[in-house]
């Protein structure tokens, strides 16, 4: 197991020759164009690197050019595509957003750079114990291969105008979805949005949920998921064009909330929603809220693919991501209104006085609203379900 | 001398359009193929196998997917052929009309697949603008119902999309179809006999122009059978058409998804090869049973009905489109707009305020390209037709295929093999990669525009100026050239409204770097903000409609006083 390791290196590394290592890099890093291939869907997060990259010109000579992705995978076939064609340096793509599945099958085929998580010297904010949520992405160990960035955790959203009582399990909102066909659904479940939503039911639903954190055989599959395929057989039909068609990703959804052509939406991200309502984009009655058992969080990560032009660029915009100035920054729902990954024990008075004078909203469900978080599946799950939801359910 | 130096020139536009377009077309099919037959070593595949067509024939919902393309395919031509020739029977003949219709429908040409898809996607949904015009008084309607009208599992709402684009292409190739042949002593004859006015067209003129206009109709057939962008936004998402579920599979987070994924690329070309056999064979039958129904005579006083409809679908499609186009305009002002609103309840300039938010460069990026190949690509035509005069010979079939070549491929089926081969020789994927990669689809657009404007100048004009003894460079320069300065224009506008709607050519080549006006609409279109969508779609139409109105106005303002180089129209 390299991870204890790795956190004891990253813990007890004499400071001087790391300073040392690290003016070296940001050395080299001046004048550097990251190429971060992030997902660009959703505007603030746009607007959050554009502003990232404003300060990394005028502190390291680092700029950042967004690559926008629709699918982080397109940033992975890229990769790909560049290995086949013998191109092991120069590479376009300098850092990816990543998670889960992408991640596993990156660092399965050895197209990740690192570890150089420990190289950085903000990752000394972070929880870097053993088992920390830090270094695990879906139940596998980063590392050192990821930096971690924002933190996701999975709500429901709903418009309090039309609807009271919103159902606070999964059982119950089978019960709400009879009672109002039509008005609930989920984005498909090739996007990881769709498939989280399975995720965040079969935790609930499944007869023994510690299963879940190892990798999945057929026998574990199918005894995990029985109970999933017969709620979602009483749910599909009750669904918004009866289950035949699904929104593309959470944004879509959000658009369809918004447009009333159903109640409900979610997001990998508490503050989603109370950051679309400042942005126009919701009406300012909705809310968002955890299922009572709780509801999946993640970290999210970047990597560094191995043949990047730029990777000493990327380390000082990973580093750059882990500032505790650049994640209270985050965390402002004006801003982007992602939770910290950052573990506050280690933060200093400063950082703490900033983080606490962050504004609030009505739409930004209290912390205790959010209720537990339940960890991730092993990414074969997730692989799985999707696998297994296409072929019950495509025509 | 004369025909040595046009000897010259035409190998040397061979040689650029073989090697810049040909080989390349060549090269990525065969990567394509390759990686379809389990050759793709960066995955680690090295072997010769058939398990990705096995593994292409089970995905889920692969049979509903190939019969969907098939459908919208077929479906979207023949209705577009059959309404652009209703469209040209009916109004053939009357001047003013002809002038209107071609002024009407040249917009829904220039208008982009992306930003009319979008457009539309809003116009039609269950809570869109139509709903919204009718709700509730109308409708009874406080929320939306659920009725599935954008992303239909049919794909009815794809091909109403597919028809806005293409009713105009087909229509205006058969008016310039219509030049080349004696229609009105034929429609005069015809009419003296006793036939119905639509009816000596359908009977007497469409048989002529069909020929002219065929390879138009597989272009469509080809475009309509592996279109993307539009497929993405308006098409079925479960099981989605051919090209999508490929696109999605080329993206996908499981890597070996990509060999099944290279397999429907390759079957998408097949497809469209075996479309157009069909079509050939559906051509001889119909024209078997067409030669019957013309010798039994009839006068047909009772096409006026088809042609009637064929006019008012078409004046419904296009009214569609330009709300469609509309709705863009009022989306990128609005800051809150709900259901059932008709027009927003509060309005901003929020986001045309920020253009250093994206629009900005893109719009740079967009115009940049769209110059570049644009000026690429006449530069080639001028020098191919030039090479033609000199040479004193008509062009012969096969180079008429050449080019139409990339656009009777499917682009999905080659443009990834292609990245893949433009890395494996060293050429990165940049700018001027996709520069390239847009005069692939720009060029043919650019010859069709030109050719006929260029063999019908007046050849009496050149021979004076070499009697007094212009040689072949100078009469080009000082004769051809101003003459035809209109149609170059007009063909330059055509051009660079094709490069600013081209959607995987910039993806697939630019490496996902290049971010231009189509690529950021497509992909903020699967997003949640339509107000910023808006900026995109509006701009992205706003570049073409410009080169229009300049290729229109450029002419008139330079010849102001010659009335003989103005098209005669000044």
């Amino acid at each position: 197991m390299r991870l204890p390791l790795l956190a004891a290196l990253a813990a007890s590394i004499a400071l001087p020759t790391f300073a040392a290592d690290w003016s070296e890099t940001v050395a080299a890093a001046k004048g550097q164009t990251v190429y971060w291939n992030a997902w660009g869907g959703d505007e603030r997060t746009n607007d959050f690197i554009a502003w990232a990259s404003g300060r990394l010109e005028a502190e390291y000579g680092v700029t950042i050019q967004q690559v926008k992705l629709s699918d982080t995978a397109e940033a992975v076939t890229r990769v790909v595509a560049e290995k086949a064609a013998g191109k092991d340096d120069g590479g376009s793509v300098d850092m990816i957003w990543i998670n889960g599945a992408n991640f596993l099958s990156m660092k399965e085929q050895g197209l990740l750079h690192g570890p150089f998580l420990g190289d950085l010297p903000n990752s000394k904010y972070l929880d870097l114990s053993d088992g920390s949520a830090a270094l695990v992405d879906f139940t596998i160990p980063t590392e050192g291969y990821e930096s971690p960035w924002r933190l996701a955790k999975f709500v429901l959203t709903y418009d309090s105008a039309r609807v009271d009582q919103p159902p606070m399990s999964m059982a119950s909102l089978l019960d709400w979805s009879k009672a109002h066909p039509g008005r609930f659904t989920h984005p498909a479940v090739s996007n990881f949005m769709g498939a989280t939503f399975l995720k965040q039911a079969l935790i609930e639903l499944a007869p023994d949920p510690a299963t879940l954190q190892s990798e999945a055989t057929e026998a574990s599959f199918s005894a995990a998921t029985e109970p999933l395929w017969a709620w979602y057989d009483a749910l599909r039909p009750t669904l918004w064009r009866e289950g035949k068609t699904f929104p593309e990703n959470e944004s879509v959804l959000q658009q369809m909330l918004n447009d009333g052509e159903v109640d409900f939406a979610m997001a990998f991200d508490p503050a989603a929603a109370a950051a679309a309502v400042k942005r126009g984009l919701l009406p300012d009655t909705v809310r968002s809220y955890a299922p009572a058992a709780g509801s999946i969080g993640n970290i999210s990560f970047v990597a560094i693919p191995y043949n990047a032009a730029h990777k000493e660029g990327a380390m000082v915009v990973a580093n750059f991501l882990l500032d505790p100035a650049t994640q209270a920054m985050a965390q402002n729902i004006e801003v982007l209104g992602s939770y910290s990954v950052l573990d506050p024990a280690k933060l200093d008075d400063a950082a703490k006085a900033a983080f606490a004078a962050l504004p609030a909203s009505p739409a930004l469900p209290a912390n205790e609203a959010l209720g537990a978080t339940l960890n991730e599946p092993h990414p074969s799950w997730m692989t799985r379900i999707a696998e297994e939801w296409a072929r019950r359910y495509t025509e | 001398m004369t025909h040595r130096e046009g000897r010259a020139l035409r190998l040397i536009v061979l040689f650029t359009v073989l090697a810049g377009f040909v080989l390349p077309i060549v090269a990525g099919l065969w990567e394509t193929a390759r990686a379809a037959f389990g050759i793709l070593p960066a995955i680690g595949a090295g072997e010769w196998s058939l398990a990705p067509w096995r593994q292409l024939f089970g995905l889920p919902g692969f049979g509903t997917s190939v019969a969907l393309t098939l459908w919208v395919g077929f479906g979207s031509t023949i209705i577009s052929l059959l309404l652009a020739s209703g469209l040209c029977a009916l109004i053939h003949g009357r001047k003013w009309a002809r002038a209107r219709a071609g002024r009407v429908l040249a917009p829904f040409l220039a208008a982009p697949h992306a930003a009319l898809a979008i457009g539309l996607a809003f116009l039609l949904s269950p809570s869109g603008w139509i709903a919204r015009l009718l709700s509730p008084w109308a409708t009874g309607w406080n929320l939306p119902p659920d009725i599935a009208t954008v992303n239909d599992p049919m794909g009815f709402s794809l091909i109403i999309g597919l028809l806005i684009k293409e009713v105009p292409f087909l229509f205006l190739m058969m008016m310039t179809a219509l030049t080349q042949i004696p229609a009105e002593n034929h429609l005069r004859a015809g009419r003296a006999l006793g036939y119905a006015r639509g009816l000596v067209w359908i009977k007497i003129i469409l048989p002529q122009i069909y020929p002219l206009i065929r390879l138009p109709v597989f272009v469509v057939l080809s475009f309509a059978l592996s279109v993307v962008d539009m497929a993405i936004i308006l098409g079925p998402s479960n099981p989605p058409t051919l090209a999508v579920a490929m696109t999605r599979w080329f993206y996908s987070a499981d890597i070996g998804l990509l060999l099944p994924a290279s397999a429907a690329a390759l079957l998408q070309s097949v497809i469209v090869l075996l479309a157009i056999g069909v079509w050939l064979l559906a051509e001889g039958i119909a024209t078997r049973i067409g030669r019957l129904w013309v010798r039994r005579g009839g006068r047909g006083m009772v096409s006026g009905p088809f042609l009637a409809v064929a006019g008012a679908v078409t004046g419904a499609l296009m009214l569609a489109g330009a709300l469609a186009l509309a709705s863009l305009l009022v989306w990128s002002f609005a800051w809150r707009w709900s259901f059932p609103g008709f027009l927003p309840e509060s309005w901003s300039m929020q986001a045309w305020l920020r253009p250093g938010a994206g629009w900005g460069a893109a719009f740079a990026e967009s115009f940049g390209i769209g110059l570049c190949a644009t000026l690429i690509s006449i530069l080639i035509a001028i020098a191919w037709l030039e090479g033609e005069d000199r040479a004193g010979m008509r062009r012969v079939g096969w180079a008429e295929g050449l080019i139409y070549l990339p656009l009777l491929v499917p682009q999905v089926a080659f443009l990834y093999g292609l990245s893949v081969a433009m890395l494996g020789v060293g050429l990165g994927n940049g700018r001027a990669t996709v520069i390239w990669g847009h005069v692939l689809f720009v060029f043919p657009y650019v010859m069709v525009a030109l050719s006929d404007p260029w063999r019908a100048l007046d050849r009496r004009m050149v021979g004076q100026a070499a009697t007094l003894g212009a040689g072949p460079w100078r009469r080009l320069w000082a004769v051809k050239l101003p003459i035809l300065l209109a149609p170059i224009l007009v063909a330059a506008a055509i051009g660079f409204a094709v490069s600013v709607a081209q959607y995987l050519p910039t993806l697939f080549l630019g490496a996902g770097r290049i971010a231009t006006l189509t690529t950021e609409a497509v992909t903020l279109s699967s997003g949640s903000d339509r107000r910023v969508v808006g900026v995109y779609a509006v701009l992205q139409a706003a570049l073409p409609f410009a080169s229009y109105l300049a290729a229109w106005w450029v002419p008139r303002m330079i010849y102001r006083d010659r009335a003989g180089l103005n098209g005669g129209r000044g």
